[in-house]
């Protein structure tokens, strides 16, 4: 009888080991999701040159959402529509794209909380909020005093300031300077943003630095809370030929600043009070949803020589990429691309050779700590080209390789490496979940290349970016990582980040509601649907339901008019969202969600009748959801006539 | 009357307050597209939807088979049944107090009348309903008619309706049969005594 008990209890035992998941899973078996089932990882990955963020589902690889940011999309009506276009408004006027890089959640204690991401612009330099109960940008915020926005937007642990940075230095303030004066001119802003509160995100302050190249930032957390870290290259200051002449010297730096001291300083008014000007967007996430653009007027500026200990310079091999802090945050990883070591700092080491000014010079106010007072290691011969390193949250780092294509991943604390695993081709950064916080959720691993050649179906010359994602979740100590699939991505992704979907998913909107649209020109029932001339200013008040628009006749429209078409999608039905579209019209459509309004701008130029019509295929009776508008000439007195089955309104 | 039987129609009748607060009837209306399923709840004196648009929901999908909209506020049962069972409780208490064997048996016939024309009632606004149609309708389909099940499921095109009766209407049956049964009791204690 005791027998039998024991071998039932090993051959349950056996049938478990079997069958665990992780072992006995094909890759085809990882990363399928069958239908009713649910991706377990939302992925955000930036679209580089497209100015967008492209939503995936990890493990499937699933494109859900393509999130437009910086860059107009007609899809939807971003920066078409009259309550969208303000997003777009920089103080150089209406810009309708942009490119994006580093996507970040934001953080309560340190663990990305899933209440927005941030995501920077480069070309023009920018940082946007995304709401993640929406999906929606809901605010841009312009940088003044920078070029080339690269090294943001990364969160403190408490989301209180997100970063940005010059990755061009220019000259502070602008003016007309040859070039080859650089060095006498061109200088660098650290910048950090107020963003925990939404709707108000602003220029905390700009630190002023040396007019080097600075490329990324990461900011502490734990011990090293109350610190920021940002690359540089090009310390040389070429201003010329940047690939031979900034990489000169064998070690660039990472400017380490201490916010909390800055905050000091501005208390104790050791700053000047810059003027200039910049746009500050916003599009409130319920209400009106109108977006609209305030100007901001100053900046304050930090002096490195009058508020001393608020940044320090880390010398760091070479021409470093990516600067990355361990969840635990006790140590800070260099990608010094152009190194032949990995660099690994120790933040307690920094924070000694600062105490015992362990200096090897000064820039422009700015102590160089010793190299080897703050270097905790360096891991030798690690691969080709090291650009940017994230962590399962069990003691090991991945660091992506661009030349040798591959991905190195080892124990920072002993400083060994514990193996390659291959990218295709030529990865830029790579993504854990949570990789970048004090608690990744280390089961995949997503490194996003730069070059596809051969990996899909060919496209003509332009091929779509390939990503790689990988289980981690085995110990990679004496398991390789497992390749799992290829996928492909929109733009270029620059960074990304992934959140478990258990967050997001139960607090994803569905419908706005009807009730509390605050719109001006919202139609809330069909009995409200009018038009009203103003001058030579029509306003259109519309309702979309299906399967009709309220009025869909319009009479008395002239030309020379601007009418403004305000459509209100009176649905409060999960997913029936409308379009809508004028033939002719000089814009894009609408897409307008359920409880939603939306206006669209149209100048008439010849008499006639314009079909306009629903452009989402919405119900059976899509095809019938269509409606005329009447065109005179100018100067005729045809009436304003309007509305929808036996029901005709004149306006005398 | 005996003590117990004016405990059975006083409680009864309080009993009887609980339809105010439960629903009596729950149709659900499953298809591809709602898995999760329309809901219309009917209470004693509104109509609301399972989700907080539900309502609205139903009558726009039914608006293209020519289905009347259903406006909680131009159905007269929602107003007269709520005076009706208000009546009804009244009326129990006050046999229970005054211990008049009358106004018990009329409490009896009357809630039994009530509970059927309600049926009868529910069933010809079901039937209206699904019969009396637009003529105008942009699916029309030559013999089909809408009516919602009562008790049970139906499939009616691309949807599943199911109906069944909810906590207020086995409120309704449990104060009404402790009514009769009080007047039941009485009946049989006049025959033993004569």
């Amino acid at each position: 009888m005791k027998s039998k008990v024991k071998l039932a209890l090993f051959s349950a035992v056996a049938a478990g080991i079997v069958s665990l998941p992780s072992m006995a899973q094909s890759p085809a078996e990882k990363v399928y999701v069958p239908h009713g089932k649910h991706d377990e990882f939302y992925a955000f990955l930036s679209g580089g040159y497209n100015g967008q963020l492209s939503v995936y589902g990890l493990p499937s690889g699933r494109l859900l959402k393509v999130i437009p940011v910086f860059s107009v999309f007609p899809m939807n009506g971003y920066g078409y529509s009259e309550e969208t276009k303000a997003m777009l408004m920089t103080s150089h006027g209406f810009i309708p794209w942009g490119d994006t890089h580093h996507p970040e959640l934001s953080q309560t204690n340190g663990v990305p909380d899933g209440r927005w991401i941030f995501i920077n612009e480069n070309n023009t330099p920018r940082v946007a909020r995304i709401d993640l109960k929406t999906f929606e940008t809901t605010e841009i915020l312009e940088i003044p005093f920078s070029g080339g926005n690269h090294a943001s937007a990364f969160t403190t642990p408490d989301t209180k300031y997100i970063t940005a940075a010059t990755r061009f230095s220019v000259p502070i303030p602008q003016k007309d300077v040859p070039i080859a004066e650089y060095k006498k001119y061109f200088k660098g802003t650290l910048t950090f943003i107020r963003a925990d509160k939404p709707g108000k995100m602003d220029i905390a302050f700009q630190v002023l630095v040396p007019g080097f190249d600075y490329d990324l930032a990461h900011c502490g957390k734990g011990p090293s809370y109350g610190w920021c870290f940002f690359t540089s290259y090009n310390s040389e200051q070429a201003h010329t030929l940047l690939e031979i002449n900034a990489s000169m010297k064998d070690k660039d730096y990472i400017a380490a600043v201490n916010f909390k001291r800055a905050e000091e300083c501005i208390a104790q008014g050791k700053y000047k009070e810059v003027k200039t000007k910049y746009a500050h967007n916003y599009r409130p996430d319920e209400g009106d949803r109108i977006a609209r653009t305030e100007w901001k007027t100053s900046v304050k500026w930090i002096i490195p020589k009058e508020c001393p200990g608020v940044v320090y310079f880390l010398p760091t091999p070479k021409s470093p990429h990516g600067v990355d802090v361990t969840p635990d945050g006790n140590y800070i990883i260099g990608g010094g691309k152009l190194a032949t070591v990995i660099p690994i700092h120790s933040f307690e080491k920094m924070i000694n050779a600062i105490k015992n000014k362990q200096f090897a010079g000064e820039i422009d106010g700015i102590p160089v700590l010793k190299y080897e007072a703050i270097n905790h290691c360096e891991i030798p011969n690690p691969c080709l080209g090291p650009l940017h390193t994230e962590f399962d949250g069990r003691g090991h780092a991945f660091t992506s390789c661009f030349i040798s294509s591959d991905v190195v991943y080892y124990d920072y604390k002993k400083c060994k490496v514990l193996g390659h695993v291959p990218t295709y081709y030529s990865v830029g950064h790579l993504m854990i979940p949570g990789g970048d916080s004090a608690k990744p959720w280390g089961k995949y691993l997503l490194p996003m290349n730069k070059i596809t050649k051969d990996v899909f179906l060919p496209t003509g010359p332009e091929l779509p970016h390939a990503g790689q994602l990988y289980d981690i979740s085995a110990n990679v100590e004496n398991t390789k990582p497992q390749f799992l699939l290829d996928l492909t991505e929109l733009g270029e992704p620059h960074y990304a980040q992934a959140i478990p979907a258990s967050i997001l998913e139960p607090k994803s909107l569905k419908i706005f509601e009807l009730e509390k649209n605050t719109h001006p020109y919202a139609t809330k029932s069909e009995e409200e649907a009018k038009v009203v001339r103003k001058g030579n200013i029509v306003h259109v008040y519309m309702t979309a339901i299906r399967s009709h628009f309220t009025p869909d006749n319009i009479e008395g429209i002239k030309v020379g008019d601007t009418v403004y078409f305000h459509v209100t999608n009176i649905e409060q039905d999960w997913d029936i969202p409308h379009g809508f579209a004028v033939y002719g019209a000089r814009t894009s459509n609408l897409l307008i969600m359920p409880g939603e309004t939306l206006t669209l701008k149209w100048k008439p130029e010849k008499p006639g009748v314009f079909p306009f019509y629903c452009t989402d295929f919405c119900s059976a009776l899509h095809q019938e959801m269509q409606g005329y508008v009447r065109v005179s000439p100018k100067g005729s007195n045809v009436p304003i006539k309007y509305g929808t089955g036996e029901e005709m309104h004149t306006v005398k | 009357m005996s003590w117990i039987s004016r405990g059975l129609i006083a409680l009864a009748s309080l009993i009887m307050i609980g339809i105010y607060f439960q629903p009596l009837w729950k149709i659900r209306l499953y298809a591809p597209q709602y898995p999760d399923g329309l809901g219309m709840i009917i209470w004693v004196n509104k109509i609301t939807g399972k989700n907080p648009h539900d309502l609205q929901n139903i009558n726009l999908l039914n608006h293209y088979v020519g289905m009347k909209k259903i406006d909680p506020n131009s159905i007269p049962e929602l107003k007269i049944l709520p005076v009706i069972f208000g009546f009804m409780i009244f009326l129990g208490l006050l046999t229970a107090v005054t211990g008049s064997k009358k106004l018990l048996y009329a409490w009896a016939v009357l809630i039994v009348l009530i509970g059927v024309a309600s049926l009868i009632d529910f069933w010809w606004w079901e039937y209206d309903y699904g019969h009396n149609l637009n003529p105008h309708a942009p699916i029309k389909i030559p013999g089909m008619a809408y009516q919602p099940p009562m008790f049970g499921c139906k499939h009616l095109l691309n949807f599943k309706a199911c109906a069944f009766p909810s906590t207020g209407t086995y409120i309704l049956a449990v104060s009404g049969t402790l009514g009769v049964l009080s007047a039941f009791v009485e009946f049989l204690r006049g025959r033993k005594k004569a």
